[in-house]
């Protein structure tokens, strides 16, 4: 074989991290869509089993086409396809299939291909373009507010049709602009946003105040003569008693009535368990009853026999911790921790800014996925409607992420050449 | 440049697993709530209600069996587009019960199955069964209520009926469960434990929307249900429909007992009630109907009527004043009917005559003999000891308790001792005319039907007797609680007994000719309980053939004068019947059967 062959420069250790996860991922929906009643063969395209099976034979085909393409045209024409992607959600806002309340489908004869899916690789792929030159300053005000738009604009337009979920998918891209050295500040801002509005549901109001209060006081007592760090002080105190109070005008006129009981449901599950908690409570029994070793390959009843809602898709990782058990969810979180850091190995040891970056965003887009899904399976978090990478049933998504990984595969094993260049 | 970021986004995926792990640790390995949570998600519990065992008779005839009943079951989920009129047409039901009963299932549960409508007939169920595909959501859920092939024996069988919250709550058991059958009275109450038999349950997987998926983990832990017990009575089934027949039209009651084992062979309460009545979806309004009838059907007069014994006791009285020493078997006295009103005539008796012709002057005479025994000074004194003694040796003739009979709510009659009378009197303040009465079984004392049969049988038996039970063996076995095999001594001695049994066999030739069965010595007694507020009751009891007797029998027919009419005949009637297995003396039964003895 030629030593500069491709075959030779590829990181196989996280083609095979990939491999596994898909195969596992294809025996779990298999096992989530089993029937003993109804036995069709594996290839059968009316079950999910078998129409994954399609899916991961073609995603080997973009595979080879990712990697037959010369690798400088990611980075040529990665503002294209970005805008491409951008048009097809502007069209699909207007001609789109309905599916589960969002409006984020193409329908092409039986199948249906969601852009939102395409549009994470291609908003990487644009990200990395724009921060790819030497000139660029990640701290300069301008640069933040560019890079803010790639990533924004796909975010609102996603909103748009309805899918939530897929919004905050891009939004993980900050972890790129983290990085690449933006201040810390931005994500402290954020966390405290967070924070606030979590506390807010779970606590009352008065509560909240009286703690800002105390805190404030002590800070500002403590920071003798630094009246900069009072200011700031005094300014969030204003700022978080005008969030705590907003928020009910949030929960009631901007979410959606869906998303509100998700949240509400997160806090509280036993609030309603046939209702809103349903999902949540369904899916924590699945994964709860598994135990240590599981029940067994096709034996989960919990998502067999329907309790679980979405048991192929959103919600595989029911059919894993049920039929696995704790076993096999130390299996395949570690399989995705390993990937997630070979991925940031990998980008870190590119040469050019762009593959990095590039690499950084194929990371967090991964990283949002695997933590959101799997926490909201176990009730950390609040039902979004997002698939677990590689694992999950469907096409668009399987295709999405097989893509997005393997440009990055693609730029690793062309690095050499850059340094050369 | 920011090259120690990528450590922190390194961390953050490791702690991102680490946390995942922890929590997933808690939910599936530590917390065994969840399997629980899976488990009761898919297995639907059914209950398979046992058997109640079977009754027969002591021939084996079948008394009470088994008989189908459906219970329609809603889920309430599966419910959709059904014809509401044709269902309340086809059910019976109105449109407003319909809305009810629906909102009681779903408030029950969306997706479990509860009941909608309860115990529906086998014939109604033929009926609707074929309707049933249009009706989704509803199934039938079978189930056994008892059936019987006789119209009597209500008393004694007594009824089931669905356990009661406030039984369950006081139940120590822990075996009955809402829905659950238990008898309630008679032996269906009193062999419970053995009727039952034990629940059997099947646990089924079904998924989210109900429908079934095959047995949970293969039907281990499934259990099969275990039909109760059969009883075998040793109740005559025809001698019991014969009595029946007899004592038509009649209050009162029949107690009829194998001396040599204490078996009853004929239990009648009259009026009775067909127990079918009891049985199944009617229960409540037929309930209602028998408590308020004032004939009081529901009354075990064998067991709960208590009436004073009049002449019968009078063989008691003997037999204690013979075992007493206080008068000797051929003694003579002279009564005239000086000392208490009498139907026997002036003249002299010994024991054999006064039984004979029932004197009750002859009665009290021995009676004082018996109660003043010239150990003390004073009437006054003497009274309360003599009493004392008496009533001893009365309470070993199984009179002023419950015999200790296999069926519920027994009463005791009552024996009255000194401490009654100083109750009345004061103490030291009554003497032995302040309770003459009791010689002839009239004045406080009182004896149920059962006692008086059980009298009849410590006769046959020369001085003991078996606690009368109802029960001859229960499932395969022929068990029987060692109560009912041991022999209870009445502690008189046998030779006192012929000449009281001449004279009740003198009593049935010379004076009772209606209780006279050709080629069969009777040995009987009647009574007459005076009742002051009518047509005194009629009472008689016998033995038969006498010796080697067969049975004993008591009689009692309320409001139908002397003893020797109505009670003589029927007694004589049944144990012909028993003896010889037909009645020839067909006139007897005629005027048995036109007698109208209810005013």
């Amino acid at each position: 074989m030629n030593r500069d062959s491709i075959l030779n420069r590829l990181d196989w250790v996280t083609i095979l991290l990939y491999a596994t996860l898909v195969v596992m991922g294809w025996i779990n929906i298999y096992a989530a869509v089993y029937d003993e009643e109804i036995t069709k063969s594996l290839i059968n395209t009316s079950s999910n089993a078998g129409k994954q099976l399609l899916w991961i034979g073609t995603a080997i085909v973009l595979i080879v086409g990712v990697m037959t393409l010369d690798y400088k045209f990611y980075d040529n024409f990665a503002y294209l396809i970005f805008g491409v992607m951008i048009l097809l959600l502007v069209a699909v806002l207007g001609t789109g299939t309905i599916v589960a309340g969002s409006k984020s489908w193409f329908q092409i004869g039986g199948f249906r291909l969601q852009p939102s899916e395409f549009t994470k690789f291609a908003a990487v792929l644009a990200l990395a373009r724009y921060l790819s030159p030497g000139n660029i300053k990640i701290d300069m005000p301008r640069t933040q507010l560019i890079a803010a738009a790639i990533i924004g604009i796909p975010v609102l337009l996603v909103m748009l049709q309805g899918d939530l979920g897929s919004a905050m998918v891009f939004g993980s891209l900050f972890i790129v602009l983290f990085r690449e050295g933006i201040s810390p500040n931005y994500f402290i801002l954020v966390l405290g946003v967070v924070a606030v509005f979590v506390l807010s549901l779970l606590v009352s109001q008065t509560v909240i105040f009286i703690g800002t209060g105390v805190i404030a006081i002590l800070v500002i007592g403590l920071s003798t003569r630094n009246y900069k760090r009072i200011l700031v002080t005094l300014a969030a105190v204003v700022a978080i008693v005008g969030m705590v109070k907003s928020l009910d005008f949030i929960m009631s006129n901007v979410l959606k009535p869906h998303q509100k009981n998700r949240v509400i449901s997160l806090i509280n599950p036993e609030a309603d368990p046939l209702g809103t908690g349903w999902n949540v409570t369904q899916s924590k029994i699945a994964i709860g009853s598994g135990g240590m070793f599981g029940k067994g390959f096709l034996q989960g009843t919990q998502t067999k026999f329907d309790f679980v809602p979405e048991q192929s898709t959103d919600f595989i990782f029911c059919t894993l911790g049920e039929e696995h058990g704790w076993i096999g969810s130390i299996i395949v979180i570690a399989l995705f921790s390993t990937l997630l850091i070979r991925v940031s190995i990998i980008a870190e040891r590119q040469k050019s800014r762009f593959a990095r970056v590039y690499g950084y965003g194929v990371l967090s887009i991964l990283l949002f996925h695997y933590t959101v899904n799997i926490a909201m399976t176990i009730g950390l978090f609040p039902v979004i409607g997002i698939p677990l990478p590689f694992f999950s049933y469907g096409g668009s998504s399987l295709w999405s992420f097989t893509i997005l990984l393997f440009i990055l595969l693609k730029l690793d094993a062309h690095r050499m050449q850059v340094m050369t260049r | 440049m920011n090259e120690s970021r990528k450590y922190i986004i390194r961390i953050a995926i490791v702690l991102i697993g680490l946390i995942f792990l922890i929590k997933l640790f808690f939910i599936q390995v530590m917390n065994e709530s969840y399997r629980l949570a899976a488990e009761n998600n898919i297995v639907q519990k059914i209950i398979e209600y046992p058997y109640r065992g079977l009754i027969h008779d002591r021939n084996n005839n079948l008394i009470a069996y088994n008989e189908p009943i459906y219970d329609l079951m809603l889920v309430p989920k599966e419910l959709q587009n059904i014809d509401t009129l044709l269902f309340c047409q086809t059910f019976e039901i109105s449109k407003e019960e319909f809305i009810a009963k629906y909102k009681k299932s779903r408030k029950y549960s969306y997706i479990k199955p509860s009941i909608f409508i309860e115990q529906i007939s086998n014939k109604t169920f033929a009926l609707v069964q074929d309707k049933m595909v249009q009706f989704s959501g509803f199934y039938t859920q079978a189930r056994t209520v008892r059936g019987y092939n006789t119209k009597g024996l209500a008393n004694i069988l007594g009824y089931t009926g669905e356990v009661s919250n406030r039984f369950l709550r006081r139940d120590t058991t822990k075996y009955y469960q809402s829905g659950d059958f238990i008898g309630i009275t008679g032996l269906e109450k009193s062999y419970e434990e053995s009727l039952r038999g034990r629940r059997g349950v099947k646990f089924k997987m079904v998924n989210v929307r109900g429908i079934e998926k095959g047995a949970f983990k293969d039907g281990k832990l499934d259990t099969l249900s275990i039909p109760g017990d059969n009883l075998k009575l040793s109740i005559d089934a025809e001698l019991q429909k014969y009595a029946e027949e007899l004592m038509e039209g009649k209050i009162g009651s029949v107690v009829a007992i194998e001396p040599s084992t204490g078996e009853i062979l004929t239990f009648i309460s009259s009026p009775s009630y067909d127990p079918e009545m009891l049985s199944g979806k009617n229960f409540g309004k037929n309930f209602t109907t028998l408590s308020k009838d004032s004939l009081k059907p529901l009354f075990n007069r064998p067991l709960m009527a208590m009436y004073p014994p009049g002449s019968i006791f009078k063989i008691i009285q003997g037999l204690i004043a013979l075992e007493e020493g206080v008068i000797g078997p051929y003694d003579q006295l002279f009564c005239d009917g000086s000392l208490i009103g009498d139907h026997a005539p002036p003249g002299n008796y010994n024991m054999r005559k006064a039984i004979m012709l029932s004197s009750n002057n002859y009665f009290y005479k021995v009676f004082r003999r018996i109660i003043n025994q010239n150990t003390e000074n004073s009437q006054f004194k003497e009274a309360p000891i003599g009493l004392e003694r008496w009533k001893k040796n009365v309470l070993k003739f199984g009179l002023g308790r419950p015999l200790g009979i296999d069926l519920p709510n027994e009463r005791a009659g009552l024996v009255p001792g000194p401490e009654d009378y100083n109750r009345t009197y004061g103490r030291g303040r009554w003497k032995f005319s302040n309770i003459t009465s009791l010689s002839i079984g009239q004045g406080e004392l009182l004896m149920n039907p059962i006692q008086m049969a059980n009298l009849a049988a410590i006769m046959a038996n020369r001085g003991h007797y078996f606690i009368p039970h109802i029960v001859k063996g229960v499932g395969s076995t022929s068990y029987l609680d060692s109560r009912f095999v041991e022999k209870v001594e009445t502690g008189i001695s046998p030779e006192h007994f012929p000449v009281i049994i001449d004279g009740m066999e003198d009593a049935v030739v010379g004076n009772t000719a209606r209780a006279i069965i050709p080629g069969i010595a009777v040995c009987g007694k009647t009574g007459t309980a005076q009742n002051p507020h009518g047509e005194d009751h009629s009472v008689f009891m016998a033995f038969a053939p006498k010796e080697n007797p067969k049975i004993a029998i008591s009689v009692f027919v309320e409001n139908a004068g002397w003893g020797g009419r109505a009670a003589a005949s029927i007694s004589s009637l049944l144990m012909e019947k028993y003896i010889t297995g037909e009645v020839m003396r067909s006139w007897i039964e005629s005027y048995v059967k036109k007698g109208e003895f209810i005013y």
